[in-house]
């Protein structure tokens, strides 16, 4: 019993990065841009999250200035994408690559190479009881952002005109929404919850850093806004059905009767279920109108 | 391009390190001839004023002249960042011995594929001509191996786990199943509900080696232990390692082995007992840290020195120099001021077992067979 609680609790704790990235993704992506750097910008959230809990003494700083930095990712990907227009592939990839290095570059002048330094971190709620003791953000994802973020690209005009530059720039245009504003908008917002995903395992899990943190995680949410079909409540369902494997592989994996099924099996575990169910419902999807097109007025 | 920037600016650092390093050094030297001259005659005054001119001094070059012609000149060539512990623990060996003058290092990281490492070795031993390279090979055996049979006047010394190349490649590992033994016999003298959990990275043969000295430590302590091993299938990703040590919470575990990162900030917020590695992490959660598995490739540095310095060097397997009875292995100084209590009996049991490793009459059995994910320690033996 304890153990199944446990898988359910797991789900919640590695599912809320990949919630908060995957929702930036979403609204990035409506807008029409495939924002590749949500890798570095998680890393770039991660980094900086930590470094403002210990220099202002506040986990909840630390979340802040996170969002910020990853806004800033996200503007930067629209000057290079929004701006000057260039290849969103070159330019997603290039901004992680990027934001990486130069995280690892600043972490290695600060520290070389020494144990991990310890910043406040925020503690579970509900005294760390099975399932709903998570950490707060938890909460903040699914009760609180997932929600808005819904209820805004469906039921608001911002919504609207966000989802009209996604899909015909041309015609958003015409009817008088700037498709460049638009576009930087979704960008940074869209920026700000990866970075906030990022600083979610820094400053909310481990209160420290240490390279490579985020380990594909952003990689995870670019599969799971596909499988989400760029909608918000299957994006979460996608994470959530990830980090129930994950938290289920853990699991099992210690148990006596599955203690000989091959380590690699397990840990291919969430990767394959994300697969399969890619395989399921993943086929056939609609890609947003402009998908992947800069726009430049003719 | 992005690699060559990487490298270039670690060079760069790693030169105002050795600046530093060798600032520091001229202060000490200094500071040592002023005291010595203060109570000499007034002539010697002169020396203690031009100590200290030169203590001042930021630039190296004076010293590096001085020494040169006996300091050997050794290159550090890593494959990962040097914030992975195990480059880590070589490079913190290497600065060390730096820091008493005995060689001139310097460094590069962050290496990755063994293309790179090729041609960074080989761009090395051609230009830089050091007299001896260290470094770790794992990820790229063929490479280290290829450009040590092309450059047979330097000695290569690698971290690696297959067996040395006459005339100049030597190997070592970090054999730190000893210290595991130990940390073992604490984790099973500490548990309550009779089940250990250990997070580690993968099943090879160096984490396995190890993990199962830390099982054989807790059934030397209590044969009625259950001891779990998750591998997160990364050397690099404490949250998920950070997950797997919940999981082993959940499944009953009240002791942990972090042969991860992540995993003491889990036992922290669970209020239980962990064994660190590789620097002792004391410091990350005082009250729950109760050990760390420490290595130190000082004597295999050493070995390596002395061989050079006095012309003997041949390729040889160093792995004896990280073996706990020669001091290049140990665990961290036993924490009992814990959130659980400490036996004095089993802190003496664990400093009897480790008194007997020291003098050679015992030792750890070496198996680098894959531990399975739950093992009763009755069973295993």
């Amino acid at each position: 019993m304890t153990q199944t609680l446990a898988v359910l609790t797991m789900m919640l704790t590695v599912a809320t990065p990949l919630v908060f990235a995957g929702l930036g993704e979403v609204i990035t992506e409506r807008s029409g841009v495939l924002n590749l750097g949500i890798e570095g910008t998680m890393y770039l959230g991660a980094f900086v999250g930590f470094l403002a809990s210990g220099a202002l003494h506040s986990a909840w700083w630390g979340i802040l200035v996170a969002m910020l930095a990853g806004a800033a990712a996200g503007a930067l990907m629209g000057l290079l994408t929004v701006t000057v227009g260039v290849n969103q592939h070159v330019a997603g990839i290039g901004t992680t690559l990027l934001l990486v290095a130069a995280c690892n570059f600043v972490s290695r002048l600060k520290s070389s190479g020494g144990a991990s330094e310890q910043v406040p971190k925020l503690s579970k709620l509900f005294g760390s009881t099975a399932v709903i003791g998570q950490y707060p953000l938890t909460y903040l994802a699914l009760f609180v952002v997932a929600p808005v973020i819904w209820w805004v690209l469906r039921s608001t005009g911002m919504g609207l005109k966000l989802r009209a530059v996604g899909e015909s720039p041309e015609a958003a245009d015409a009817a008088g929404v700037s498709v460049p504003l638009t576009r930087y908008l979704a960008l940074t917002v869209g920026g700000a919850f990866m970075g906030l995903g990022g600083a979610f395992l820094t400053v909310a899990m481990l209160g420290s850093f240490s390279l490579d943190i985020v380990s594909g995680r952003g990689w995870v949410c670019i599969a799971l806004v596909i499988f989400g079909r760029w909608k918000v409540w299957p994006t979460v369902g996608g994470a959530l059905l990830f980090g129930f494997a994950e938290g289920l592989e853990k699991q099992l994996a210690i148990t006596t009767t599955f203690a000989s099924v091959p380590n690699e099996l397990w840990l291919a575990l969430p990767y394959i279920v994300v697969v399969a169910a890619l395989i399921i419902w993943g086929r056939g999807v609609r890609y947003p109108g402009a998908y992947l097109k800069a726009y430049k007025r003719a | 391009m992005r690699s060559s920037f990487r490298r270039r600016t670690t060079r760069l650092s790693g030169l105002i390190a050795i600046g530093a390093a060798a600032g520091l050094l001229l202060s000490a030297c200094g500071g040592e001839t002023g005291e010595t001259t203060k109570t000499d005659t007034p002539a010697a005054e002169d020396t203690g004023a031009a100590a200290a001119t030169e203590d001042t001094g930021t630039d190296a070059g004076t010293e590096g002249t001085d020494t040169g012609a006996t300091q050997l000149y050794v290159y550090g060539v890593f494959a990962t960042p040097l914030e992975e512990p195990w480059d880590g623990a070589i490079h913190t060996a290497l600065e060390a011995v730096a820091a008493e003058g005995l060689i001139k290092y310097e460094y590069v990281d962050s290496i990755d594929t063994p293309d790179s490492m090729e041609n960074t070795l080989r761009d090395i031993a051609e230009n830089q001509k050091p007299d001896l390279i260290i470094g770790d090979a794992f990820s790229a055996e063929a490479a280290v191996r290829t450009v040590a049979a092309e450059f047979p006047d330097i000695a290569f010394a690698f971290g690696s786990g297959e067996a040395e190349v006459a005339p100049n490649l030597s190997v070592f590992d970090n054999w730190i199943q000893d210290p595991a033994y130990l940390a073992g016999m604490l984790a099973g003298g500490l548990t309550q509900s009779n089940v250990v959990g250990v997070v580690a990275a993968m099943p090879i043969p160096e984490v396995n080696r190890i993990v199962n000295g830390f099982i054989e430590g807790v059934a030397a302590t209590n044969p009625a232990a259950t001891v779990k091993v998750s591998f997160i299938n990364s050397f690099f990703d404490p949250a998920t390692a950070k997950t797997a040590a919940e999981a082993q919470i959940a499944a009953g575990a009240d002791v942990l082995f972090a042969e991860r990162d992540g995993v003491i900030a889990a036992a922290q917020e669970a209020g239980l007992p962990a064994v660190g590695m590789m620097v002792d992490q004391k410091d990350q959660a005082p009250q729950n840290v109760v050990t760390s598995l420490l290595w130190d490739v000082k004597p295999t540095v050493m070995a390596l020195v002395e061989q050079l310095n006095a012309g003997t060097y041949t390729a040889s397997n160093l792995g004896q120099y990280s073996f706990m009875k020669n001091g290049g292995s140990s665990i961290a100084p036993i924490n009992t001021d814990l959130v659980v209590d400490v036996p004095a009996d089993l802190v003496a049991q664990v400093e009897a077992k480790q008194a007997e490793i020291e003098a050679g009459t015992f030792a750890v059995e070496i198996n680098e067979e894959a531990p399975a994910g739950s093992t009763e320690v009755s069973a295993a033996e």
